[in-house]
This record gives C-alpha cells, structure tokens and sequence, in this order.
C-alpha cells in the first residue's frame, strides 16, 4: 500500500541529492510503499506501551570523564580533499 | 502606539571536563588544529559515541542551580544539517526528552529581583571551529565533541539591560557551581537572541527574529538595542516583519538578515541509536545534589541579613568567595561586622593583591581581625596603631595581643600617668585653659595635643579629653 503524505523533491533537497524527474517519479513511489508498509504498525493497538528510545534494554552506558590519546594530525587530516596549515580546508561558506 | 520588547534567550555554555562529550579526546582550549580529534569527534563511519558521565552529573547539577526538575528519564537525538563544521552531518543533542526541565534564574535587577524562567537545559555537544578566509574556510575540530550546555529561557526579558543581567547572573551562577569558567574570551560562551515586539498590554507574541552566535554580553545589548526600535519602526511605518535569522555585525552596530522562513532548517531530529537512554536513578542524582553550592544572590542577601554589612560589601564578598569565606570565620562571634568587613576589604584585600598572594597563603588565623577590631573597639589601641598591628600579622602572623605587647602600641587610658600629664599641660598653659574656662571649648584641643605629645602618642585620645575637661573643670 503506497503512502505519498511527503514531499518527493523536499527530501531529496533535504539530503542534498539532486534526482531527474524519471528519479523522482520512481523514487516517490518506493519510499511510498516502504513507508505504506511501515504504516501497518499503526494497526496494532499499544494502549499502555511505553515508547522505547531504544531497542536494547540498556540504560546509562557512560564512561569516565578521562583523556585518552588522541590521533595525529596527519593522521586526522589524510582524507581530506584540501588541507592547510593543518585545518579541513572548504568552500567558504558564510551563512 | 506603545510597544514591548520580548524577549528569550538560548545561551550556550561548554562544561568544565577534561574530556570531549562522547570520546576521550582534550576539552582543551587554544591547542594545535585537528590534534585534540580522533574518529569520534571527527564523525568517521562505525565509532561509538559513549556520553561523558562528568559532563551529565554537571547537566544535573546545573538544573538544581536553575531550579529545574531532573527526570528521571532522558536521551540523545541527532539533529541533522549540513555545515563543514559538523562533519557526520548531525549534531548529538537532546530533543523531545532533555535531561533538565522548567526552572528559574532569580537576579538582581533596578531596585528589585527579577525572575526569567528557564525552559529546559539539555546537554549537547559543540560543533567544530570553522576559521574563514577570502576564498576558503578551515575547519579545527579541537572543538568539536566539547561538552555543551545549552540553557533556554522563556521570553520572559523586556529589554536589553535586563538580558544583559540576566546573563552576568547566569555566568555567576555556572561558575560558582564549577559548571563551565564562562570565559567568554576563548568562546566558552555563545548565545542567541530571540526577539519580537508587541503592542503593551497585548497577548498574542509577534514575529519573531533570531540573532545567532553572539559571543559578547555587551553585545547582546547593543544587538537588542538595535534590533527592537528597527522591528518598532517597520511596524509603524506601515511594513510588515518575517521570521528570520539575524546576523550581528560588532563592527556596523547593525543586524543584517541572514535567511528567511522560506529556507528555515528542517532538522529531521530522530533518537539516537548508538547511545542508550539515560536513567539517573535516586542515589545517582544524590551524590550530584550533595554538590549544590549557595547561589550568588543567596549568598549576597544572606551576608546583609546576617551580619548587617552593607549591600556593597557583601558584592565584594560574593565577587570573590575565599575573601567572603574568610570574613565569615572572622566575623563568627564579633559584635562589629562592619569593622571587621571594613578591614577585610580595605585592608587585606588591598594587602593580597600588592602582594600577588592569596588568602591561602595568608600567615594568620581569620580570628586575628576579630581580635584586632575587639582592642580597637576597647581603646586597648588606637586606630593608627591598628594599623600597624594589621601590617605586622600580615607581615609575619602572630596575634595582635602579642604584636601590641611587643611594640609597646598599647595606649594609657587608667588614671595615674594620665592624670599627671593633663595637669601638667594644664599648669604649662595657662592661657588656653583659661580660654577653656571661659567658654571657649576648642581651646581644649590644643591641651590635647600637648598630653599625646608627652605620651608620644600613646595615650588614649578620647580619656584625654574626658580626663582634661573633668580637670579644668574641676
């Protein structure tokens, strides 16, 4: 069962992809038929189930508050693009 | 038409740990770029971010200083957006289920105590430093990763002076309780301003603006300042305010729009799956209670009510607290707050800092200037030679009753010595004393003066007089 209640060309812009209108053609219906599928979920009655953050019946797994060695800089830097004075060189951009 | 500012605040502000939020990495300011990083902080595919305990007990501890409630249940989500200084593309924070919610910040503002209340205050963490240049950015991510407490109020401030206080009164607070050094020079510190205005009297809230990244309190200030009387005057002159982000520029003193509605952020925020939830449990949440410290405004009204000292020595004694703390062991038991306040603040806090040391270091017990203002205050010695008493104890401690002894600083007040030295005066002077006798009351302190030279200083000034007047009389 399909679901169309988005916006196609919004969640790609939102992820920065950019899709021919074949694509988004295509694309709108499968994320609708996963979302469609997702949907029959909503059929099942969770009166008094409390929402779970997380699948794993785990709480407060911290660690302590203490420095551990970090990695070099070259290290750090060695897949970026562009590098410089040991800053990730980019296009500017100045919101 | 009257119209009101209104305005909120989310200011956010980076805990004092010695490690990054989700990874082992420095919380260190000013290091080399990109050497305080590793795959965590640097957000390579497959690490495990794992939270920073410290830096959630500081979150709590927080909460308690802004009277916030602390459930029992909280966890992290992603918010997603793309910006080179968020390298896995999603900032770590708390969405729907923060660690702290719904307080308060009472501060001292005008004539009275103002409250703004506090929304929430949850615990993320801080995005990387992009530095610009003409063509390109570098991005450092030394700070990203750094833990970040973000404190949001309700728009409860009305004007610019008001969130500027406000916010002196919430850097008191984070330092006092050890929460962040707030030191705004290495950007511990960043806020940003929501503001809007209203007809006065009215409800309904208006279009609000949203200037990001201020990084000076005197900046926020003058941005509000700029800011509400330009929303006033497009209003009246007929125009019409949109939703936007505002940016600040310190140098132009203006706000210059930065993206409308239209492209407002759409942050997706869904829960974090690598991190589990949090569930601070009773003993938990204790152990971080037992760390409550006494605010800055208590402490401020507890020292005026308590030792009814003056509202501007207790600021000092809330300024600096070892100088508050010591004044307090002083004062335990005297019955001259004031003096002792006085000496404390006049004296050896001018002595700490001419000499570059701390109260620590000092080499006499706080119970010294007790006895100091409690011989002072009997006429043992005189205020002068307080003085040098209070120079000696700093000098080399000890206690003044042995410094007095010593220096033989004690002043004459019992009869005997005294009473010879006034009739003395009296019988080598004559004339004022006739001056005296006559009615002519001034002519007493030249007699005065004669008995403290013989006494060379030591006699008590006060029992001179009595003592001469009683003698001329007689």
């Amino acid at each position: 069962m399909a679901n169309n209640d988005f916006d196609i060309h919004y969640v790609a812009n939102l992820a920065r992809i950019a899709l021919s209108p074949e694509q988004e053609a295509r694309l709108a219906a499968q994320l609708g038929d996963i979302l469609g599928y997702v949907k029959k979920l909503e059929e099942l009655d969770v009166t008094g189930v409390e929402p779970m953050a997380h699948a794993v019946p785990l709480a407060n797994v911290l660690r302590t508050d203490e420095v551990q060695p970090s990695i070099p800089q070259e290290a750090a830097l060695a897949n970026a693009p562009k590098q410089a004075n040991g800053l990730f060189v980019v296009p500017k951009i100045v919101e | 038409m009257q119209y009101e500012a209104v305005i909120g605040l989310e200011t956010h502000c980076q805990l004092k740990t010695k490690s990054k939020m989700f990874c082992g990495c420095a919380n260190e300011f000013g290091a080399v770029p990109n050497t305080n990083v590793c795959p965590v902080c640097l957000g390579m595919p497959g690490v495990l971010p794992v939270p920073n305990e410290r830096a959630l007990q500081l979150t709590a501890l927080t909460g308690y200083l802004l009277n916030c409630e602390v459930p029992g249940f909280a966890k992290f989500d992603r918010k997603n957006y793309f910006y080179p200084d968020v390298s896995k593309d999603y900032q770590i924070t708390q969405y729907d289920f923060p660690s702290t919610t719904t307080g308060h910040v009472d501060f001292e503002f005008g004539d009275g105590i103002e409250r703004v209340r506090v929304t929430r205050a949850h615990i993320e963490e801080d995005v990387g430093k992009n530095n610009h240049f003409a063509q390109h950015s570098g991005v450092d991510f030394n700070r990203a990763g750094v833990p970040l407490l973000e404190i949001v109020s309700e728009p409860d401030l009305r004007s610019a002076d008001m969130a500027y206080e406000y916010l002196n009164a919430l850097k008191d607070i984070l330092i006092y309780g050890g929460i962040s050094d707030c030191d705004m020079e290495k950007g511990m510190v960043r806020c940003d301003v929501n503001i809007s205005v209203r007809p006065k009297g009215e409800e309904k809230l208006g279009v609000k603006v949203e200037i990001k990244n201020m990084n000076t309190f005197s900046g926020v200030r003058r941005a509000i300042n700029y800011e509400v009387p330009r929303q006033i005057e497009t209003l009246e002159s007929g125009g019409t305010l949109v939703q936007e982000t505002r940016r600040w520029d310190d140098v132009a003193g203006i706000t210059e729009s930065m993206r409308t509605k239209e492209h407002a952020h759409d942050y997706r925020y869904f829960p974090e799956p690598d991190i589990m939830p949090l569930k601070p449990d009773e003993t938990w949440l204790a152990e971080v209670f037992s760390h409550i410290v006494e605010l800055p405004l208590a402490r401020k009204q507890r020292f005026v009510s308590d030792y009814g000292i003056p509202a501007q020595d207790a600021d000092v004694f809330v300024g600096n607290v070892p100088l508050g703390d010591f004044f307090e062991q002083a004062v335990e038991g005297a019955k001259n707050a004031k003096a002792i306040a006085n000496w404390v603040i006049n004296n050896l806090q001018a002595c700490l800092i001419e000499t570059g040391t701390t109260v620590d270091e000092l080499k006499f017990e706080p119970a010294a200037i007790r006895e100091l203002v409690a011989i002072i205050d009997a006429g043992t010695i005189s205020s002068k030679g307080g003085q040098e008493v209070f120079a000696a104890l700093f000098e080399n401690g000890g206690s003044p009753a042995a410094i007095v002894e010593a220096r033989g600083l004690a002043q004459v007040s019992d009869s005997g010595e005294l009473d010879k030295w006034c009739q003395d005066a009296i019988d080598s002077n004559p004339d004022p004393a006739d001056d005296y006798r006559n009615g002519k009351e001034n002519a007493i302190n030249f007699l005065k003066g004669q008995v403290m030279k013989a006494s060379r200083g030591k006699a008590n000034p006060q029992v001179v007089g009595e003592t001469l007047a009683k003698l001329l009389k007689g």
